[in-house]
């Protein structure tokens, strides 16, 4: 008896030491990976970089990405001027309505739905929307389809961030004869500005990573353009064009995009994490 | 990129541009869209145009396919396309077609210890390889028309376009021309159901997918293959002999176009009898209105076409590895402008 | 707070600006209640106009091919004859690799970073762990064509071939433009989001429960199996369904590396389509009042349907949780 205890406790623990050792090995093979991916896109993308990547377009000499970072910037900044106060009107009347209404609960799941929808098809939705009907592809197509990707993570950020003002905050603002309007204002949006901000910065950096919707919407073009009316280029549809040609200097300017475009939107996303620890600290 | 040496002929000028332009009143602007395989050609020339004569061309590289749906809305002032428009389709469209220019479509290979322009390989041998029934590169079809040349047990990678094209048009017309099984299985258009192989987006794609796999053969517009140093191929022609993929040979191939029968001034250039035809060359062809919404553009595009067929045109076209047009052609091309008329019934164009 | 103002004046004067500073707030409350509603229903409204048109625009394709576009695997311009088959295939196959591959791993990491991991480096990997699942995935793909596709077909799926060759699924020749690479790509794209997903899970589990689990002398590998797990469950099941989902929809890290081949092939190491791919590629190009066009905005419509019901139970198992 005492022996098969031993053996059977000498085995629990091979078993445990086994499965740790194999989760470590698991956890490093994988950091390692994904640590070449970002050691890939540095090196070759600080290799590439220069002035002549910020100011020459594609037909400059040498080329550049000049026409891409302006459109990916107007592109990326009217869809935010859009789907900002869109975003977060519909967040709060989702933290209004709260979990048990039948209505909200609706448009949440319908927000999620937006979420996480391929965004490939958003890019096939305002093709029929918008660019069939003007005949043409256009920097407003791309803005509407951006508006569109951006949309969701601001109204999902608001609602949740909205959610987390104590009641008493808003109840005793109501207590005061404050109207909706007033309340909402000066106190639920004061309270949980710092939560929507990073709502607000982590749907911009989506946005500035997607390239799916914009393959048929803003379509690109070779030269710097402000006039949405006409095809405009974005770092991400730009990237992908790069990639794919045979040019050894095609490709290495596709790794500097890639590294403007990466370091962006982790920049974003590291500014967001210090906004809700410096919330949480407050 | 391949628009490195475009861009090299042109900087000079463009730099004086920059500064000459504000001085300059303003020009007229246009727009046309199609094909791919040309608008290196149509880029440059757009440069230098505008530098001559200060009107910009906006010319958008989105496939054949879409230039002739665009032109059928009239979204833009001209189409480009590869395939040639069927003269029915023409008629019903109020369309009138040009040729261009021409280039040529040339095999690709990557296969270690064989040089450019080595391999030889027949059109009936490529649609085998591209119907999957030719798998490796020592099958002995294959050894059988290289006698010297050591080829290694290595599986074909066939790479194709995976996007519309009239570079996969031409080159699919040769095929069909010259093996029965592609020509009743697959046939030959600007996309088709491949059999074996992967596909790549664009002729830079074909170029850069068959750069980097071994054992890979694909197709693309010669000026990619020159401009990206690939190991071209030579090919079997309609006379029995193997030609190599250069210049001269495309030149042969053009001259010996049938031009006098052609119709729409469609001429194939797909396997021409000569001692020296390459056997893929083709015209890529320019899709007008002939009822233009608006007469001062439709003249803008004539008066840049003219420009283009003069000796400065032929110049930068054959610096980017195109075939100008020839002198005969480009009177029947002219021949046919008068045909575009103002809504008043008046030609844009007399010879 | 305008109500409060007011009261400090005079009472008879004050009543009157009163109810009329009342009026005006119920004015503005009007509106601000109607803009909420609008922002509300516009969601409402885009996803709506998204499913019609989408439905509505490939209806032409079903309509002329009737259900056989479900399954058939042609997809031939010359013919006009298109079917769905060869992509649905490429998509599920492509997603099944991703998700086999990086569930897993997945775990692996979880158990990792909540069990075994010195408490010092748990932050920072966890953090990069988070940040790596907001890269771009274009820059996956862009990494998966130029780096690692030569890669896998010299090291991966040559071995592989040697071993398994005599399963069809594994059959030669090595193609580094193949669904096995894509559903490489996507495994290493979904791995960040499903891991950060599992180890939020296993973190909420009560510090009470795995406690008592130690304190009756369980090992660390048991307490994870039999505490952690049991009360994660549903919410891991769910992450890993999101992680299908997004792989399911994920274009840019797939039209890379796939090889665009509209067929079904035996062997995961050929090269194949996805519905996202394809359309990618052809749709640009697709005329107006084409079938082509028609079909592949019935491929459109296929991808939000399946998309939809795999969203659908996800969020069911992970809301579950939250709620």
């Amino acid at each position: 008896m005492a022996t098969t205890n031993a053996g059977r406790l000498a085995r629990r623990l091979a078993v445990d030491k086994t499965i740790k050792l194999v989760s470590t090995l698991l956890a490093t093979i994988a950091l390692v990976l994904l640590a070449m991916i970002l050691w890939a896109l540095f090196f070759n993308g600080v290799r590439a970089l220069g002035p002549h990547v910020f100011l020459n377009d594609t037909f400059g000499r040498p080329n550049g990405l000049a026409n891409a970072i302006v459109g990916s910037l107007i592109q990326v900044g009217f869809a935010t001027v859009i789907a900002l106060p869109v975003g977060v009107l519909a967040g709060t009347l989702l933290a209004d309505l709260g979990k048990s209404s039948k209505l909200g609960e609706t448009v949440r799941f319908v927000n999620d739905v937006l979420l996480s929808a391929p965004s490939i098809l958003i890019g096939l939705f305002v093709y029929t929307l918008i660019v069939l009907p003007m005949g043409r592809f256009s920097g407003w197509a791309g803005v509407a389809a951006l508006a569109i990707v951006m949309l969701p993570v601001i109204v999902r950020s608001t609602e949740d961030m909205l959610r987390l003002v104590p009641v008493q905050l808003r109840e005793a603002a109501y207590a005061l004869g404050a109207s909706r309007w007033t309340v909402t204002r000066s106190v639920l949006w004061r309270a949980a500005r710092a939560g929507i901000l990073t709502g607000l910065l982590l749907a911009i950096a989506r946005a500035a990573g997607e390239t799916a919707p914009l393959l048929f919407t803003a379509f690109g073009n070779p030269q710097t353009s402000f006039d949405l009316n006409q095809p405009m280029a974005t770092l991400p549809v730009q990237i992908f064009n790069l990639t794919l040609s045979a040019d050894a200097d095609s490709i290495a300017l596709a790794w500097a995009g890639a590294l403007i475009i990466t370091v962006g939107v982790l920049a974003l996303n590291i500014t967001s994490r210090l906004l809700i620890s410096l919330g949480q600290r407050k | 990129m391949f628009f490195k040496r475009m861009t090299a002929t042109v900087a000079a000028t463009l730099f004086a541009a920059a500064f000459a332009l504000p001085a300059k009143a303003q020009g007229v602007e246009f727009t046309g869209a199609g094909a791919t395989f040309p608008a290196p050609v149509y880029t440059a020339w757009a440069q230098a145009y505008r530098q001559a004569t200060n009107n910009t061309l906006n010319y958008q590289a989105i496939g054949s396919g879409g230039g002739i749906n665009q032109i059928q809305n009239r979204t833009v002032d001209f189409g480009a396309s590869d395939a040639p428009v069927p003269s029915q389709r023409l008629t019903q469209q109020r369309l009138v077609q040009f040729p261009a220019v021409i280039g040529a479509v040339v095999p690709i290979i990557n296969l270690e210890g064989v040089a450019k322009n080595q391999l030889r390989l027949t059109g009936d041998v490529m649609a085998e390889i591209y119907l999957g029934t030719i798998r490796t590169w020592n099958d002995p079809k294959i050894t059988a028309l290289n006698p010297g040349l050591a080829l290694p047990n290595l599986a074909i990678q066939p790479i194709y376009r995976s996007d519309a094209s009239g570079t996969t048009f031409v080159f699919t017309t040769y095929l069909a021309e010259s093996n029965a099984t592609w020509r009743a299985e697959v046939a030959a258009a600007t996309s088709v159901q491949w059999k074996a192989g992967a596909g790549a987006r664009g002729n830079d794609g074909v170029a850069g997918a068959v750069r980097n796999t071994r054992g890979a053969i694909g197709y693309v517009e010669y000026a990619f293959a020159a401009e990206n140093n690939l190991a071209t191929t030579q090919l079997r022609n309609v006379g029995g002999r193997f030609v190599e993929a250069t210049i001269a040979n495309f030149q042969a191939a053009a001259a010996a176009a049938d031009w006098e029968n052609s119709q729409d001034l469609a001429a194939s250039m797909i396997n021409r009898a000569g001692e020296n035809s390459w056997p893929i060359v083709s015209p890529t062809y320019i899709l007008m209105p002939r009822d233009p919404r608006d007469p001062a553009r439709a003249k803008a595009v004539l008066d840049f076409f003219a420009w283009a067929f003069t000796p400065a045109g032929d110049r930068l076209a054959e610096q980017l590895h195109y075939i100008p047009l020839p002198d005969a052609v480009v009177r029947r091309v002219k021949a046919a402008w008068p045909q575009i008329v103002t809504p008043q019934g008046q030609p844009l164009w007399t010879n | 707070m305008t109500v409060l103002s007011s009261a400090d004046s005079a009472p008879g004067a004050s009543s009157g600006r009163l109810q009329a500073s009342i009026r005006r707030g119920v004015l503005i409350d009007t509106i601000f209640g109607a803009a909420l509603w609008a922002a509300g229903g516009l969601v409402l409204v885009i996803l709506g106009t998204m499913i019609i048109l989408l439905a509505y625009d490939g209806w032409p394709a079903l309509r002329h091919f009737g259900m056989a576009f479900y399954t058939t695997a042609t997809w031939n311009p010359v013919t006009e004859r298109f079917g769905a088959m060869s992509m649905l295939y490429g998509t599920l196959v492509t997603s099944l690799i991703a998700v086999v591959i990086a569930v897993p791993v997945s775990f692996g990491i979880a158990f990792f970073l909540t069990e075994v991991c010195p408490q010092a480096f748990r932050r920072p990997i966890g953090v990069t762990i988070q940040l790596l699942a907001a890269v771009p995935s274009i820059i996956y793909g862009m990494w998966g064509a130029l780096v690692v596709a030569p890669f896998i077909a010299a090291w991966l799926q040559q071995p592989l071939i040697s071993g398994f060759g005599w399963i069809p699924l594994f059959g030669g020749p090595a193609n580094q433009f193949s669904m096995f690479t894509a559903g490489l790509i996507l495994a290493l794209m979904i791995l960040p989001f499903i891991t950060a997903m599992f180890v939020e899970t296993l973190e909420s589990v009560p510090p009470m429960l795995a406690e008592s689990a130690y304190g009756v002398g369980a090992t660390t590998w048991e307490v994870f199996r039999n505490v952690r797990i049991p009360y994660g469950r549903t919410a891991m099941v769910g992450a890993g369904m999101l992680g299908l989902g997004r792989a399911l929809g994920e274009t840019m890290a797939v039209t890379f590396v796939i090889g665009n081949a509209n067929r079904i092939s035996a062997s995961i190491f050929q090269p194949g389509s996805s519905i996202a791919s394809v359309i990618a590629n052809e749709f640009g190009e697709a005329e107006i009042g084409s079938l082509k066009l028609y079909s592949l905005l019935q491929l459109g419509f296929a991808l939000f349907v399946i998309s939809f019901i795999v969203l659908a139970v996800s969020r069911r198992l992970v809301r579950s949780r939250l709620d």
